[in-house]
């Protein structure tokens, strides 16, 4: 299946930004149940300073703001090809060695609601444990439209009992990797059925199973990524994968605006 | 242990003068001891004009503090220095390359020579340098490895400092201070010189510029202000290399490059000798809370625009887990025997080896696996009851945190006490300079002296002071 994709996102400061930097997570990977056909990245009130491949295989561009500006949209868009592999990416590869990815961090530390959860999965195989696991998570975060909360770890969710797609993933790679597997955070986009304009980029998690390799799961709606699904940036967490981090001197008064369509060729 | 077992690197156990400090002794005799504690006094006073001063942790009383200055040199003959130098070397250039590997391929963990929960479990391990070769392969730029003495052979790495070792000022101060006081020393005795360091230093890292770089590639020092400890040595060193020193308000990125800020505009860095830790080097990428580095300096570094010295991430070559695997590194990166010798040390996180370090307490010194400065240690010798018992609660609490080792028979040398000569415990942290062309290592180094009769704790902070160190031409 081939999408195409448009992502824009625009920034409106009451008052000018003096200096400031964005470091972009935002283009597609290509592996082997990925290709992107064409991709580019449009800049204005600012400008592209460089760009490298981190750690993760993730293409980052690192950009500044035009000194005093006031708006900044960053619009990028292109065309990927999927292939449909019921979720399975295959063994690993990559710079980064798959211990990494069984380090917890802030964000995923599992603390006594995360073993808790993971003390009701079941399954005999590693797979049906890990299918297990998304389903409990499933039921027990409700999944809640809207803006995440900044800074929400995946015991703040779990205690919630409600998250949006970066929290379900959260707990899933805590509750992952206290039960020994590697585990990584996708932030990529979702192809959604009924309508081609969205707010939001998707998020979902990746386990390694011995003998089959990476495998993905999407806590969020508790299904195996398909055709539909296109992965942007990996990481040990939301904080590695986030599509933007920035910093800014001045600018104060932001307004964000978001435009994302996902659209079959 | 009796005071008669430690090695002394001046006087002769059977009495007499060792080779070294023949010359000096002979001088030392025919000086009037008064004439000598005028001129301690006065090298105290150097001291303070030329404004060499240190901070102390968590002592706000005395928060600037002279480092005391004793003018009886340490000795070391050229032959003691060849040998010593090669151990260095050889040190330096496996631990150049365990860096490489380890933020590669690994293949010193896949030959099952470090287990690999060393690295995996190890916050030192920065996985942002995965997959990324510094510009000309070199890691650690400056290393200031620190020698203990405990026979005429016999010395002992201690520490490997590969961040950002400090007290090179000190070296240089402490040498120009005794050719002012006694130029008639450095006519009986040729002494190889140390002047040059910063030179060197400037020499070397400009050698280490990314590719694409100028002919004379643009140093500087980054400080992270007045307030930090070693602020006068980075002025110090920046003034002395001619580059400037600045802060990382002083910093943008500016064309892909990290530029700093001059009266004629933003003008890039190719080499940043850098005196911010890695967690506070950049908030961008860092810990997000810090101002003491520019914020996209590892994305521009990422991208091959500019040399961090030492590079992030070469905390985990002197880490006190990892030092305790030195002499398999040694081996496996040069293929030769370690040249070095390096403490045995236990590891606490094995059981076996916390069970024999619990009951040997009293003998051990136990420090912790990421600490530094001589804080949060233990001297089991030296130690009370109750610091005893108060460290067998950490230890069990937290035994991955802790290595210990035997207590070394440090090596003396005399200093100017107020009954004349007398001899107390040193160590020696040479400076060691990397580049791709090659390792070069100033003749001497910094040592430290504890000053407390006794006392085998060098560290400023804890009392130490330091001597200008010789190494003879002949």
């Amino acid at each position: 299946m081939r999408l195409t994709i448009r992502h824009t996102t625009r920034y409106r400061f009451e008052s000018p930004v003096s200096y400031g930097l964005q470091q972009l997570r935002k283009v597609p990977k290509t592996g082997h149940q990925q290709q992107v056909i064409h991709w580019r990245t449009e800049i204005e009130g600012g400008r592209k300073e460089l760009s490298y491949e981190d750690h993760h295989n993730n293409v980052v561009e690192l950009i500044s703001f035009e000194r005093g500006t006031q708006d900044l949209a960053v619009m990028s868009e292109g065309e990927v090809e999927i292939r449909d592999t019921s979720g399975v990416l295959g063994p690993h590869s990559g710079p980064s060695p798959l211990w990494l990815y069984q380090r917890g961090t802030t964000l995923t530390k599992a603390g006594q609601g995360v073993r808790g959860l993971a003390r009701s999965v079941e399954g005999e195989t590693e797979l049906d444990r890990l299918h297990s696991l998304m389903q409990v998570i499933h039921a027990a975060v409700a999944f809640e439209i809207g803006d995440p909360h900044a800074g929400w770890s995946a015991e703040d969710a779990l205690a919630a009992g409600r998250g949006v797609c970066q929290d379900h993933t959260h707990v899933f790679l805590a509750a992952a990797r206290d039960m020994g597997w590697p585990a990584r955070y996708v932030s990529g986009y979702l192809m959604l059925d009924d309508r081609v304009e969205q707010e939001a980029m998707h998020a979902w998690a990746e386990a390694h199973v011995a003998g089959l390799g990476w495998v993905g799961f999407d806590v969020a709606n508790a299904i195996a990524p398909d055709r539909r699904y296109v992965r942007v940036a990996t990481g040990l967490d939301y904080s590695e994968a986030a599509p933007v981090t920035g910093m800014r001197i001045g600018g104060i008064g932001e307004v964000l605006t978001v435009q994302i369509g996902v659209a079959q060729q | 242990m009796s005071n008669d077992t430690f090695f002394d690197e001046m006087w002769l156990e059977e009495g007499g003068v060792r080779d070294p400090y023949r010359r000096f002794a002979t001088w030392f005799d025919d000086e009037n001891p008064k004439d000598l504690r005028a001129k301690q006094r006065e090298a105290e006073d150097l001291f303070r004009l030329a404004g060499i001063t240190f901070n102390v942790y968590g002592r706000s009383a005395a928060e600037e503090r002279l480092i005391p200055f004793d003018i009886i040199p340490r000795i070391i003959s050229n032959a003691e220095w060849q040998r010593l130098s090669r151990g260095i070397e050889q040190r330096v250039r496996a631990i150049n390359a365990f860096l490489y590997d380890i933020y590669h391929r690994q293949e010193i963990v896949k030959a099952g020579r470090i287990p690999e929960g060393m690295l995996a479990r190890n916050d030192a391990f920065l996985p942002q340098m995965i997959n990324v070769t510094p510009p000309g392969g070199i890691y650690t730029h400056i290393v200031g490895i620190d020698l203990v003495r405990t026979g005429p052979g016999q010395f002992y790495v201690l520490e490997d400092n590969a961040r950002t070792p400090s007290g090179v000022s000190y070296m240089l101060e402490n040498r120009e201070t005794m050719l002012q006081m006694f130029p008639e020393l450095f006519v009986r005795n040729r002494v190889q010189p140390v002047q040059n360091y910063p030179t060197d230093l400037r020499r070397s890292l400009a050698a280490c510029a990314p590719a694409g770089a100028s002919g004379r590639p643009t140093v500087a020092v980054l400080t992270p202000g007045i307030y930090n400890s070693a602020y006068y040595e980075h002025a110090f060193l920046a003034d002395q290399m001619g580059v400037e020193l600045v802060e990382g308000s002083d910093l943008r990125v500016v064309d892909g490059r990290v530029a700093m800020r001059t009266t004629r505009g933003y003008k890039p860095i190719d080499v940043l000798y850098r005196r911010v830790d890695d967690d506070f080097l950049d908030p961008l990428n860092f810990n997000p809370e810090s101002q003491l580095g520019p914020p996209g300096i590892m994305d521009v570094y990422r991208a091959g625009g500019i040399t961090i010295a030492n590079a992030p991430g070469t905390g985990i070559a002197d880490d006190k887990a990892i030092y305790s695997y030195m002499p398999e590194i040694v081996e496996f990166y040069t293929g030769e025997r370690p040249l070095l010798e390096n403490v045995p040390t236990w590891r606490c996180s094995d059981p076996d080896s916390l069970a024999y370090v619990l009951d040997n307490l009293s003998d051990l010194v136990v420090k912790e696996v990421h600490g530094s400065g001589g804080y949060g240690m233990l001297i089991g010798p030296t130690a009370t009851k109750r610091d005893i018992a108060a460290f067998r609660r950490k230890l069990r609490a937290r035994p991955g945190h802790y290595i210990a080792q035997p207590t070394l028979a440090l090596s003396t040398v005399p200093i100017f006490s107020r009954a004349g000569l007398a001899p107390r415990h040193v160590d020696l942290r040479p400076f060691v300079l990397c580049c791709p062309e090659g390792i070069h290592i100033t003749p001497g180094g910094l040592t430290r002296v504890a000053l407390k009769k006794g006392s085998l704790v060098v560290n400023s902070s804890q009392g130490g002071g330091t001597k200008d160190t010789w190494v003879l031409e002949d």
